[in-house]
């Protein structure tokens, strides 16, 4: 079982390169159990929309 | 062929110079670039004249005088990556030593309607100026000028885990400081 430090870890890098087959059944796994990743994970989607907007924004 | 009023392009200034001084952190090379941008919008002003976007056709010029420029600079030592910048200190804060988080991170409240908001943005632009610079800079290459990891290491002479590594560490530090400063989540 990966902790959270691990799993925020697995959950940046699946912006950053293909995260393997084990890697996202540990990472659901953990989801599954854990409400502050979860929120991580939702909060990671929307930083890098909006890192994506922001050159309209300014 | 008709000429760029000087005006208009005096008008995308200021939002040119913001833009390259989030990358950049430098008002001299943010002048430097920006200046750059409007000389070569200004030799292919048929170019511009036909763009339906004018502000977005010049970021892409933009964007492309910034990486040249980073990519000249990253061969110069002073711009090598996290060398000095103690970002571990960051993660240490956020994670108990059995690796669980110190405090959890808890519900934004509506995110898609602060991208609508103009002081959203000056957050997240303060945000990342509070960021170490290199750690900024590797983070607005990836998702600001959208890089790919590998284009990131090269540029910046380093080590693909260590891309991994820095850009992992900006998105917990801007995840903290829009958590605190804009989503009210202060502790
Ligand atoms: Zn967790």
């Amino acid at each position: 079982m990966i902790d959270c430090k691990h799993n925020t870890e697995l959950l940046s890098q699946s912006y950053d390169r293909p995260i393997t087959l084990r890697e996202r059944i540990a990472m659901r796994m953990h989801l599954m159990m854990c409400r502050g990743c979860r929120n991580f994970e939702k909060q990671l989607a929307f930083l890098r929309k909006a890192a994506r907007e922001l050159p309209r924004k300014l | 062929m008709s000429d760029i009023d000087p005006e208009a392009l005096q008008g995308h200034r200021s939002h040119l110079i913001r833009y390259a001084m989030l990358q950049l952190r430098d008002p001299n090379l943010a002048e430097d670039v920006v200046q750059e941008t409007l000389v070569a919008a200004i030799e292919s002003r048929a170019k511009f004249a036909a763009q339906s976007s004018p502000r977005t056709w010049l970021v892409g010029i933009l964007k492309h005088k910034i990486v040249d420029l980073l990519r000249k600079r990253a061969r110069e030592p002073q711009l090598n990556v996290a060398e000095g910048e103690d970002e571990n200190e960051l993660v240490d804060a956020l994670f108990k030593e059995n690796g669980h988080w110190a405090d959890p991170p808890q519900t934004w409240n509506a995110p898609e309607q602060s991208l609508e908001n103009a002081h959203f943005w000056n957050v997240f632009e303060q945000c990342n100026q509070r960021m170490p610079l290199n750690t900024a800079r590797a983070f607005m290459m990836r998702e600001f000028m959208e890089m790919s990891t590998e284009e990131i290491c090269q540029e910046l002479g380093i080590s693909t885990t260590n891309c991994w590594v820095i850009l992992h560490r900006a998105r917990l530090a801007l995840r903290e400081c829009l958590d605190m400063n804009w989503f009210g989540n202060a502790r």
